[in-house]
């Protein structure tokens, strides 16, 4: 864990949000909406909660960190970018030809990215294998792991969660990024999700709801998880808004997977720059 | 290389080989890890699970997350052996094992046992004729079916030591056993049983039992028959079909669809190198139903008499 303020988090959540936003922008796609709803549990984790070093990204001791919602990329490479995994500059060449960024993460190209994902509902799989590894062989690195809402529609997600607590994964922790829109509306009108914290909690899974944009709960929640070790995974459920920060993304289905035109991203910036006032 | 020669030859079912084989390597190697789904009973590795316990993991009923279980497992340098049947290791996880295993090529093996029509009465909904053709089709994966218990331990041990996804598929039934023990197999490599000039016979997996025996009555008839277990299909041993060419005659025998295993790779070759006839015996793209293995079999020409019978019509 690094000492740093709350202050300072929400500061980094910022640069983190115009990182992604510059990136999709010069990219001319990407996705937005997702990228800015997990921007703030992005920042408190890469600047303060994990035991990473960009000098040695396989590291074997390292806590993992596990995008299963791989589609909001930008956010994590925006992090990789700011904590120095790859020069700033990397952040230009999103989804181009040779660039680490690909369109989804990649971990044989990009360093720091722990395994590879984009095909929805997998990677919750990946982090229970990883912890489970982390177990057997008495390590105290942890795992974390972001999913999206409408990911949970999938129903490895769910054959993930049992075996989590079947194996009593207490270094595992997952983030439920629950912004509430999918692509095609919102997960009410598409597929309910019901609650997902009660539907983590009916597995077994130690659960909490917070607001997934107050920094102060977040390294409330994250300190509070750290000390519990009591054989349970833990589930952190994220009321977020997707497109959180840009007046026009807020809420806005349509902002799942658009870049924004020159105009849009000046304006965008410039929300987000404002964003502290 | 020596072929057991004997009139009734002992039987075993690869996927005993696989079940001995891997609790010798986990035993020596405490990174190999077995997940199991549910049967481990049936794919033969009950007794890693009793003697390695802190190496084995079994996820239940849920073949999609044991697949990324194993992807997790692998990024730490585990080398898990993810075990289930055929036909739910290639196609219910085949997304999983793209998108998680081969495409960031993380040292998973995928071992199957139930392959082809094996699971013979418990009909077409078990039985597996399409896994090698879907998995060789993926990047970075190799995909091995050895033709009797000791080649099959050779191969699961080779696969053990060599770096990537590997996809083994082993047959419920017992198999003649071939090969002497002491015999040595490399993956993508082979195996000539025996040399010709009339007719090339390449078989794989427990039909190289019935190409050995097909050879032998063709023989007894003055045709000069060469004979390869291609018990790996990817990467294919291409030098060895070109060989072949020169005989010019090819004739692919397997428990597979004929679309898209063996015969399909052999064709591949031939007709990338502009030469040769090939003919494919293997199941005729249809679906198998409940009935004895060897009536399966019968039903789509993967028998000693069709092979001869094949050998000759070309060779006319």
């Amino acid at each position: 864990m690094n000492d740093i303020s709350v202050e300072e988090l929400k500061q980094k959540a910022i640069e983190l949000r115009k990182t992604a936003l510059t990136m999709i922008h010069e990219a001319k796609s990407g996705h937005p909406g997702g990228s800015l709803s997990a921007a703030d549990v992005v920042a408190a984790l890469y600047f303060r909660e994990m035991n990473i070093d960009s000098a040695n990204p396989k590291w074997e001791d390292r806590d993992r960190f596990v995008l299963s919602k791989g589609h909001v990329c930008p956010i994590q490479y925006a992090a990789l970018a700011l904590r120095g995994y790859v020069p700033y500059e990397t952040i230009y060449t999103l989804r181009k030809y040779g660039s680490p960024f690909q369109g989804h993460p990649d971990m044989k190209k990009c360093p720091g990215v722990d395994i590879s994902t984009g095909s929805l509902g997998q990677g919750l799989s990946c982090a229970v294998g990883m912890a489970l590894a982390g177990k057997r062989d008495s390590k105290d690195y942890r795992v974390f792991a972001i999913v999206g809402d409408g990911e949970c529609q999938e129903g490895q997600i769910w054959e993930a969660a049992q075996s989590a607590i079947k194996y009593q994964l207490d270094n595992l922790v997952v983030f439920v990024d629950d912004n509430g829109l999918q692509i095609d509306g919102t997960t009410e009108e598409v597929m309910p999700n019901q609650d997902l914290e009660k539907k983590f909690h009916a597995f077994g899974f130690e659960t909490k709801r917070i607001n997934g944009h107050s920094m102060e709960e977040i390294v409330e929640t994250l300190d509070y998880i750290r000390n519990s070790k009591n054989g349970k995974p833990k589930c952190v459920v994220l009321n977020t808004v997707k497109g959180k920060g840009v007046s026009f993304m807020e809420n806005v289905v349509g902002w799942h997977g658009i870049a924004p035109n020159q105009a849009e991203y000046l304006q965008a910036i410039e929300e987000i720059a404002g964003g502290l006032k | 290389m020596s072929v057991v020669e004997k009139d009734s030859l002992p039987k075993k079912a690869t996927r005993e080989a696989f079940g001995d084989e891997i609790v010798k390597l986990g035993k020596k190697n405490k990174n190999i890890y077995v997940v199991d789904i549910d049967i481990g009973k049936s794919c033969k590795t009950t007794e890693f699970a009793k003697q390695l316990p802190n190496q084995h993991v079994n996820v239940g009923i849920a073949e999609q997350n044991g697949a990324g279980l194993a992807a997790g497992l692998a990024t730490t340098g585990k080398i898990p052996f993810v075990s289930t049947y055929a036909v739910f290791g290639s196609l219910r996880m085949a997304e999983q094992i793209r998108q998680e295993i081969c495409y960031p090529n993380l040292n998973v093996k995928i071992a199957c046992s139930h392959g082809g029509l094996t699971p013979a009465n418990d009909g077409g909904s078990h039985q597996s004729i399409e896994d090698m053709g879907v998995l060789r089709t993926i990047p970075n994966m190799t995909v091995i079916m050895g033709a009797d218990y000791y080649s099959t331990r050779k191969l699961v041990e080779q696969a053990a030591e060599i770096y990537g996804p590997v996809y083994l598929r082993f047959t419920r039934d017992a198999v003649p056993i071939i090969y002497d023990e002491n015999e040595e197999f490399t993956i993508g490599k082979a195996k000539k049983i025996k040399d010709g000039k009339d007719i090339a016979i390449v078989a794989n997996g427990d039909t190289v039992y019935l190409a050995i025996e097909a050879a032998k009555q063709l023989e007894k008839d003055g045709i000069s028959v060469k004979l390869l277990d291609m018990h790996t299909i990817k990467p294919l041993d291409r030098e060895a079909v070109v060989e072949c060419l020169n005989i010019g005659k090819i004739i692919t025998v397997e428990d597979h669809n004929i679309l898209n295993g063996l015969g399909s790779a052999v064709c591949e070759v031939i007709a990338e190198e502009g030469r040769g006839i090939v003919r494919r015996i293997g199941v005729q793209d249809q679906f198998g139903q409940s009935a004895p293995y060897e009536m399966l079999l019968e039903l789509n020409g993967i028998t000693i008499e069709n092979i001869v019978k094949t050998a000759k019509e070309m060779l006319k």
